[in-house]
């Protein structure tokens, strides 16, 4: 009988990513509901040394597989390892971040253990002793509640939207071996071009300044990149600014950019085009700033402005300074 | 080379999306339906891949009757062939049954690389190119955004969190399509006429010898949360209205 909620717990280059102690908060909360233990697994390579971290989120158990193939991640040999581990101890429930690394592999282990998951969710339960997972569909223009009937049940969270919560349990440390056959590892990472920025990528900000064709033009992103600035926050973009050039296609949120959802998020010149509110409507906090009083980022916005962004934006960013000062 | 690009007929973009009253799924009436856009971009990229090293696109679907248009606009596109999986038991199928079904199809087709887009638009799950590179033992590379094909294996660029993966993946293999690989061509007048002539075998489950079953499924659906109605900061001086949307953020929002 399939028991106990499974975690997939992420690191890069040594260090754990938030969403493996989102995930862990989660996988805590379920097993709690049904009286069972959280376990991880957690792949790379020099990584034994972290792995009891994720006891301090109320991990029980992490299984730890330690090799120099596993590192930096390939589908190849993380769905191995991951699988192995699964099949020998038959979780009920495995959540896995919805992250370019999480959706990656998750969607590569439903072939593997022949079981269902239910992508980029944004709130899990148990009903009935089984997983109920909740996720945008249509671009998140409805919901849809989904049910399993294979094991183990999996699910991806979105980033950002299930809180951390601090549980510490004892997260003793399993070492496992991946039995990776050289054979099986096809693709290989040739490089990393890594982002030098220093900003958060923004499908994990806690705060995005975006702008859209109301920018007029690429100049004018410079009173956005200040008032990020200030307040810490990644500048996105809408598609008629990254189409247009004036950003590079990594910025772009929406449809058919990047689904975020950072606890603030400031519309600036963005219209609100419904392919462009399908990426940013789980934000928590929306702002719109439009010299248009009908646009429909307005029907999303908790606060909005109707003015000329040129003149609100420099006096919004002051604003900021003086209260964080 | 053999070329096979997989692509779904979705609702565009634009759709008013409206829950049906018992939750059992959505309306489908006035919907217009449309090639995946991720799925264009797929598409475009095999067609390069074929114009520059020769060889066929062969385009694979699952879905009902109407779903031919999706290949016939692949095929006017410049596509050779297309295989469409048409059975009403794959109505509401998860990933993992359409993967099945794809993989039954394109296991008795020569590929070297497979297509697909990153996600379909409508139930936005992003598995099924995954778990059909799984039923094909072939690897995969996801969510790419630049390819190039020398010497038997692709180089792509992956973008993730913060970085930019380039990952060499030899054939065959898998890939999945995103914003910013190409620019999709539009099909021509004269494509649209050839695409009526060329070959599009229909099969059904039986003659795949794939039944199907929903690991996952959705029980339920259920129209977005209502957001409550926000507040527009008023006045005259863009000063006072900046200083007023501060104060609310700190002190009532509490996010900044
Ligand atoms: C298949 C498909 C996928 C798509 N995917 C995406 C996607 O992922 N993301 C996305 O964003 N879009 C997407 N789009 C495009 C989308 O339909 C819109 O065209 C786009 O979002 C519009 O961008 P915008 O709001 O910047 O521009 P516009 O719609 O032109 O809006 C500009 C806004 O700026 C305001 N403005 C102008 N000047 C000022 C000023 N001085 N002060 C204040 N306000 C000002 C205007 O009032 C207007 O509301 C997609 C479209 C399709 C067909
Ligand atoms: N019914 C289908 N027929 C053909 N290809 C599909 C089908 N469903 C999904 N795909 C392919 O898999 C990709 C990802 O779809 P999904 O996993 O449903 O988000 C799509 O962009 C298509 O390329």
């Amino acid at each position: 009988m399939a028991k106990g909620v499974w975690i997939v717990a992420e690191q890069r280059d040594g260090a754990f990513r938030k969403i493996s102690f989102e995930l862990a908060g989660t996988a805590r909360k379920l097993a709690d509901v049904l009286g069972e233990e959280v376990c991880a697994v957690l792949c790379g390579s020099g990584i034994e040394g972290i792995a009891g971290q994720l006891g301090k989120y109320g991990v029980d158990k992490v299984f730890v597989a330690d090799s120099p193939a596993l590192e930096p991640y390939t589908t190849d040999a993380h769905a191995v390892a991951v699988a192995k581990a699964v099949k020998e101890n038959d979780p009920a429930i495995l959540l896995l971040g919805a992250s370019t690394q999480g959706k990656d592999l998750s969607a590569r282990l439903v072939g593997k253990l022949a079981t269902g998951l239910a992508t980029d969710c944004t709130d899990v339960k148990i009903a009935d002793g089984k997983l109920l997972a909740i996720r945008p569909m249509y671009a998140g223009k409805c919901f849809g509640e989904v049910v399993f009937s294979t094991f183990p049940q999996m699910a991806s969270l979105r980033p950002n939207v299930f809180p951390a919560v601090e549980n510490a349990k004892a997260g003793v440390v399993v070492k496992f071996d991946p039995a990776l056959d050289a054979g099986q590892l096809k693709t290989k990472v040739l490089e990393v071009q890594k982002d030098t920025s220093g900003k958060a990528d923004l499908t994990e900000a806690n705060v995005i300044v975006s702008g859209g064709r109301g920018m007029k033009g690429p100049e004018g992103y410079a009173i956005l990149e200040e008032l990020a600035a200030v307040l810490g926050a990644t500048v996105g973009a809408s598609r008629a600014a990254v189409d247009a050039g004036w950003r590079p296609q990594s910025d772009q949120v929406g449809q058919t950019g990047k689904i975020v959802s950072p606890n603030l998020y400031i519309a600036c010149g963005v219209s609100g085009a419904i392919q462009h509110l399908a990426g940013m409507s789980s934000s928590k906090i929306i702002v719109a700033i439009n010299k248009d009083a009908e646009a429909p980022i307005f029907t999303k916005a908790d606060y909005g402005i109707v003015d000329d962004l040129f003149k609100i934006v420099p006096e919004f960013t002051k604003e900021c300074k003086k209260l964080l000062a | 080379m053999n070329i096979v690009a997989c692509v779904k007929q979705v609702p565009d973009t634009e759709a008013q999306i409206k829950v049906k009253p018992d939750g059992s799924g959505i309306e489908e009436g006035g919907i217009k339906w449309v090639m995946n856009p991720y799925d264009e971009f797929g598409v475009e990229e095999a067609l390069r891949l074929k114009e520059k090293n020769g060889g066929e696109v062969t385009i694979v679907t699952v879905g009902p009757a109407r779903a031919m248009e999706t290949i016939r606009t692949a095929l006017a596109m410049g596509a050779d062939k297309g295989i469409h999986i048409c059975d009403p038991t794959f109505d509401g199928a998860d990933a993992y049954a359409t993967a099945s079904a794809l993989a039954a199809a394109i296991k008795g087709i020569p590929h070297d690389i497979i297509f697909c887009g990153q996600r379909a638009i409508d139930d936005d799950s992003g598995q099924v190119g995954a778990v059909l590179a799984e039923f094909l033992g072939i690897p995969q590379v996801t969510v790419i955004t630049k390819l190039e094909f020398a010497g038997g294996a692709i180089k792509a660029i992956r973008p993730i969190e913060g970085a930019q993966l380039l990952i060499e993946c030899p054939l065959p293999c898998l890939v999945t399509a995103q914003k910013g690989l190409n620019e999709p061509r539009y099909a021509s007048l004269p494509g649209i006429m050839k695409a009526k002539k060329k070959p599009v075998d229909v099969k059904d489950a039986a003659a795949l010898g794939v039944t199907v079953t929903a690991n996952a499924k959705v029980a339920k659906f259920i129209p977005p949360p209502a957001r409550a109605a926000g507040k527009i900061i008023c006045g005259d001086d863009p000063a006072m209205k900046a200083a007023e949307l501060a104060r609310l953020l700190r002190e009532e929002a509490k996010v900044i």
